[in-house]
């Protein structure tokens, strides 16, 4: 473990880092344009990063293949997609999802 | 925001729970809670401090796992040039994914933020700010409460759904789909990539996935144009 002191200015430097890279391309104040095909490209990102993060959320555990398939998830996730679909509602998305997910895990013991 | 907070609030909450069980000290972990706002970026850095990792280990983990937002930080761009430079960087800052995301939703093919249009700046900073003090609120609750909150429960799965939720609500077309689809099949993948690269190779793929597709339809035009 590192000594205290350490540890502090390590977050110091955390906090410097996620500020910098989330405002890499508009700290410059020069104009600055992205070529076209990259511009055209980028508007697919957005869901990309979000798929990127839920799918390995879902689907995995603790970064391995799960063992078995009797996995709350496997059944709250589109149980939840489909609800989100229809309803067009976060709150209740959330809801129902947790609904099945608790009701599988707590009450079957997935 | 306040279709995604309660998921974001419970996911603060999870990431606080983890710092203060994974036994970090009780002023590091606050610290941490209040100033570094990265979810991911703090998760993965908790274990090398407590390791005894140097310094410059911890920061380049960080960079790499912060990688995402510079990608996003090109998108951001034409909206945020209208601030004085000290203010960009907290506006940098306050960028989370979810924050992102629904700004380039709602104003990211619209004309930039300026003088007179500072509709889609006032956007942006309602959700950052919206989603800083609830993350921060979340997440000190579960670093000082930790003991008291049972990991069976899987709470950190709220956060998962509700991005989940979003990601269905704002998919608009068939392509975005598609190549949403591709990124999250592209992050399993790679998921043993270290400091989180693997999202960054999932963006990578659906950009250059989405743009095959722009490609493929255009000729698809132009070849049903040039039939008589």
């Amino acid at each position: 473990m590192l000594p205290e002191w350490e540890m502090a200015l390590a977050v110091l430097g955390l906090v410097l880092i996620s500020a910098v890279t989330r405002s890499f391309f508009f700290l410059g104040e020069r104009p600055w344009l992205l070529p076209a095909w990259a511009e055209r490209g980028l508007k697919y990102a957005p869901l990309a990063a979000l798929a990127a993060v839920v799918f390995p959320e879902v689907l995995m555990s603790q970064g391995q293949a799960p063992h078995t398939w009797l996995d709350a998830r496997y059944v709250a996730a589109p149980v939840a997609m489909v609800w989100a679909w229809w309803r067009r509602d976060m709150l209740t998305t959330i809801a129902v999802g947790m609904a099945v997910y608790l009701a599988l895990k707590l009450g079957w013991g997935w | 925001m306040a279709r995604v907070m309660p998921g974001m609030l419970t996911w603060g909450l999870v990431t606080g729970v983890a710092m203060a069980k994974a036994g970090l000290p009780l002023s590091i972990a606050l610290m941490m809670s209040l100033g570094v706002f990265a979810a991911s970026a703090q998760l993965s850095a908790v274990p090398l401090m407590l390791s005894g990792a140097p310094l410059w280990v911890i920061w380049l983990t960080a960079l790499c796992v912060n990688l995402r937002f510079v990608i996003f930080s090109a998108q951001m761009r034409p909206h945020m040039m209208v601030l004085p430079k000290g203010w960009r960087l907290v506006a940098g800052y306050l960028t989370a994914d979810v924050t992102y995301v629904l700004s380039v939703h709602r104003h990211g093919d619209k004309p930039p933020a300026s003088e007179e249009n500072l509709a889609p700046l006032a956007y942006f900073v309602g959700l950052a700010v919206v989603n800083w003090a609830g993350w921060n609120v979340a997440s000190l609750c579960g670093v000082l409460f930790a003991t008291w909150i049972p990991t069976a429960w899987g709470l950190g799965f709220a956060g998962t759904l509700a991005l989940l939720g979003l990601l269905v609500t704002l998919s608009k077309d068939k392509r975005t789909m598609v190549s949403a689809a591709l990124a999250g099949t592209a992050a399993v993948a790679a998921f043993a990539l270290p400091y989180r690269l693997y999202i960054v190779v999932a963006v990578a793929a659906a950009v250059a996935c989405g743009l095959l597709m722009d490609h493929l339809t255009q000729l698809r035009d132009e070849a049903e144009k040039a039939r008589p």
